[in-house]
């Protein structure tokens, strides 16, 4: 008797809290912990022609292309990079790809790390080499995007690469870009007219018209001057060691 | 009055003039009827529980939505946004249904109100989330009365108008008295997809920012500063990498600003009655970055409570809102003609307005947007000369001290322990590569209204101002201390706090039932930040000891230093994070978990 009374008020019991907890919304499981529930970690893409343009130099007349972007989150992306030139009136042009491993390492700058190929084409043929990169880029103070590279060819030569732009805002849409850019080698490398020391510098002036942020025609004046050894190279070949001309293009980005 | 009576007057009020414009209504149907000059159908208007189970039923989909004329497509609740206006009453045990009608998991959280975690409505923390076709029942004890509302925290679609306002009638006798109210609800809207909006920041610093400084402000700077001071000034930005104007992330580059779904063309009316009491329940739930300064030109306001809660009257000309706080002001119009209530948004690209107006369709002139602020040293985190506290940044005599991380040091730590009002330092933590700044100096700043605020002669609510109406119940001080960083990097677009975007971390912050604690905001970055904590309050120490206002949500200014006490009395996991969408999905986001002695979030007795 006491048994049976034991086990029916057990039973009862037991379908109580069956019926509490099941009625009662608020004993219900809560999903465990996750970390994975904002877009904090999503994967972006991001392709730009910082420069595509038409350069206007007396006889060549080359376009040139300056473009780059990255695949990938915050702190760790794969950025890539191709850059180059291509004469309009022959065949002739070099261009060079870099493929790199992007960290961030501070609030405003990348390390880059990976390879770079070249490539050199003319009428009598191609030529093209590949380097081993160790790169930095970001937001220097002022406010100067700097961009560096340090660059090891197959054949053992090194050279560098630093330049930097900055963003002149005229009017809200309309923006002036200085830009500057030398290369330095520390072997020459006469097949690709590379001679030691510092190689040229750049200097730029653009003026672009952003219709959209991400489009945003211009027009400017671009100085290329090469010096020391590269420039005697030049001369040999009867190139110019320095031009100046119009250059007239569009800068775009998604 | 008794509360009762006076909702029984609005009401009466309100059929009546229901009747009378009906056919308005009808003309358009996507908006809520409180957002249609303050009537429509009833049914539309507000949403009551119904039944023995006090139940009320929600639907979220997708809708055609047209502002000021143009047409998109938004989440609307029950077919119009903001969603309706729910009405409940204190002490009722409520269940709202609500059954997704989207191709997307969805959600519901109700901003403010206390009550069992697993009803909070978060995806993640509290439940799994509202699936596609299915239908969730929220079910939980009412414990209070106020302003408060209700809005999507899945993704982004808050952007798409998920969201609505939720008024509680008090239990007891209502400190408050007024006529009549209006819940008005202020947003942000765009034609774009938030997804490209938050990828546009992502890629480029300042996408929506037109009103950066250019050359032709640079002249005027030197017209008025003299050429070496402002070039001081804009080295000085400069060199920090940071920018003067980086004021809203979003700004009216893409948004309309809207007053009950409307925008500013739109003219959303509010009626009244000479020598009535209006009380104005504003909420912004905006989901970018939109701080919202709000004005009624010609009419003192009466701020009579702060995220629902009661404090003591408080006339003002003007107060700011941010994301996802409510403030009720009670205004009476002595005269028969219109009134705009403006809301520029902080930038001073855009606003929202609406009339309050003795007949439907009249207007009152539109103030003009005064000019966009700038940032300061201050905001940096940097000392000021003393007695220079010019919000603008445009007074150049604080620049003579560019270099005051040493110069004022001294001074600041030896006074630090008499005067709480002297800033802290920050310590040796740069909080890594997801913070490029941190305050050097941490401000009080409660007596602050915000940039761009209190230099034109008007009175601005100020955080200082706020006292409860009733004391806090839990009288014990602080046994512990939390101390959390608001941290990002503009550049990158990452948020954090201490430098961690959420996916970055391996556990929820834990909090103890029941225990007293100080919870500490720092804000290292040059924005404000509205950190919203659910499910407990957060009493901000502004000096009034046990009438300490509650708040839910805490617009942190740029360097300010801001603590609240905490009494977790609801155990589970709570969600904790900056209420800018976008901040908050790029990682400002935290899980609060209250556990008792026995490690367990389960249990509580809500009986």
């Amino acid at each position: 008797m006491t048994m049976i009374k034991r086990t029916s008020s057990f039973i009862l019991t037991i379908l109580a809290i069956i019926v509490i907890t099941g009625s009662s919304a608020f004993a219900q499981k809560a999903p465990e912990f996750s970390n994975d529930l904002m877009m904090d970690d999503n994967t972006y893409l991001f392709f730009m022609t910082d420069r595509l343009e038409y350069y206007r130099i007396s006889g060549a007349d080359p376009i040139v292309w300056d473009a780059q972007g990255w695949i990938g989150k915050d702190l760790n992306k794969f950025w890539f990079k191709a850059e180059g030139e291509a004469l309009t009136i022959e065949k002739e042009g070099e261009m060079e790809f870099q493929g790199l491993y992007s960290r961030g390492i501070s609030p405003y700058f990348d390390l880059q790390v990976g390879i770079r190929y070249d490539l050199m084409y003319n009428r009598e043929g191609n030529d093209s080499r590949v380097f081993g990169v160790v790169g930095f880029q970001g937001l220097a103070p002022y406010l100067f995007e700097v961009d560096g590279g340090l660059f090891v060819s197959q054949d053992g030569d090194i050279s560098a690469v630093v330049e930097g732009e900055y963003d002149l805002l005229i009017t809200q849409r309309l923006i002036g870009q200085p830009r500057f850019a030398t290369k330095f080698a520390v072997q020459e490398v006469p097949e690709f007219g590379v001679g030691s020391g510092f190689n040229n510098v750049q200097l730029g002036f653009r003026l672009r018209y952003e219709i959209e942020r991400e489009f945003a025609p211009y027009v400017g004046i671009s100085w290329n001057r090469k010096l020391g050894d590269t420039a005697d190279f030049t001369r040999l070949e009867g190139g110019d060691v320095s031009t100046f001309g119009l250059v007239g293009g569009v800068r775009m980005w998604f | 009055m008794s509360d009762d009576n006076n909702n029984g007057m609005n009401r009466r009020t309100f059929l009546r003039y229901a009747g009378s414009l009906a056919a308005f209504a009808g003309a358009s149907a996507v908006l809520p009827g409180y957002a249609l000059a303050g009537f429509g159908s009833e049914k539309r208007d507000v949403l009551t529980p119904k039944g023995p189970d006090n139940v009320i039923d929600l639907t979220i989909g997708k809708m055609p939505h047209k502002i000021d004329g143009k047409r998109g497509e938004a989440i609307g609740i029950n077919g119009s946004v903001p969603g309706p206006l729910i009405r409940l009453q204190e002490g009722q045990d409520v269940m709202l249904r609500v059954t997704n009608e989207l191709e997307d998991t969805t959600s519901i959280h109700w901003h403010g109100i206390l009550l069992p975690f697993q009803m909070d409505g978060v995806p993640g923390v509290s439940f799994d989330g509202i699936a596609p076709g299915e239908t969730f029942e929220y079910r939980y004890p009412v414990r209070q009365s106020g302003t408060y509302w209700y809005h999507s925290h899945s993704g982004l679609q808050e952007q798409l108008g998920h969201y609505g306002p939720l008024v509680i009638d008090p239990a007891d006798e209502n400190p408050v008295e007024y006529d009549r109210d209006y819940p008005i609800v202020l947003s942000d809207w765009t034609f774009e997809d938030p997804h490209d909006v938050l990828a546009n920041n992502i890629k480029m610093e300042g996408y929506y920012n037109y009103q950066k400084r250019d050359l032709g402000e640079f002249f005027s700077d030197v017209k008025k500063n003299g050429l070496g001071d402002t070039i001081k000034d804009y080295a000085m930005f400069g060199n920090m990498r940071m920018s003067a104007t980086d004021l809203l992330d979003v700004t009216g580059a893409t948004y309309t600003y809207l007053m009950n779904g409307r925008g500013p063309d739109s003219n959303w009316n509010a009626l009244f009655k000479k020598g009535e009491k209006v009380r104005l329940r504003f909420i912004n739930a905006s989901a970018g970055t939109t701080a919202f300064d709000v004005r009624i030109p010609g009419l003192e306001m009466t701020v009579v409570a702060a995220d629902g809660q009661n404090v003591e009257p408080v006339p003002i000309d003007e107060f700011r809102i941010g994301i996802a706080e409510t403030y009720d002001v009670v205004v009476e119009p002595k005269e028969e003609k219109p009134y705009t209530i403006f809301a520029e948004s902080l930038d001073r690209s855009g606003y929202a307005r609406g009339t309050l107006t003795p007949r439907e369709g009249m207007e009152a002139p539109v103030p003009d947007l005064r000019p966009r602020p700038k940032r300061s040293m201050r905001d940096m985190g940097m000392m000021m000369a003393m007695g220079d506290m010019d919000m603008e940044g445009d007074n150049m005599e604080g620049m003579d001290d560019g270099d005051m991380n040493h110069g004022d040091m001294d001074h600041g730590n030896m006074d630090m322990s008499k005067d709480p009002k002297s800033p802290v330092k920050h310590g040796p933590d740069k909080h890594g590569p997801g913070a490029a700044a941190i305050a050097q100096n941490q401000f009080d700043r409660l007596d602050e209204p915000g940039i761009g605020l209190g230099n034109d002669g008007r009175k601005v609510l100020v955080y200082d101002d706020l006292k409860s109406l009733r004391p806090n119940r839990d009288k014990r001080n602080a046994q512990r201390d939390v101390e959390l960083h608001l941290t990002g990097n503009m550049e990158r677009y990452m948020w954090s706090f201490d430098g961690d975007q959420f996916h970055e971390v391996d556990g929820p912050i834990e909090f103890k039932h029941n225990e007293r604690l100080r919870l500490t905001l720092v804000n290292d970055t040059m924005m404000e930040h509205p950190i919203h904590l659910h499910g407990m309050w957060m009493e901000l120490e502004n000096g009034n000891g046990q009438y300490n206002p509650r708040q839910h949500t805490l617009l942190v200014q740029p360097a300010q230093r801001i603590s609240a006490l905490i009494t977790p009395r609801d155990k589970g996991r709570w969600a904790f994070h900056c209420h800018i969408l976008y901040h908050m999905e790029r990682g400002m986001f935290r899980v609060v978990q209250v556990a008792d002695e026995n490690g367990s979030i389960y249990g509580q007795d809500y009986s």
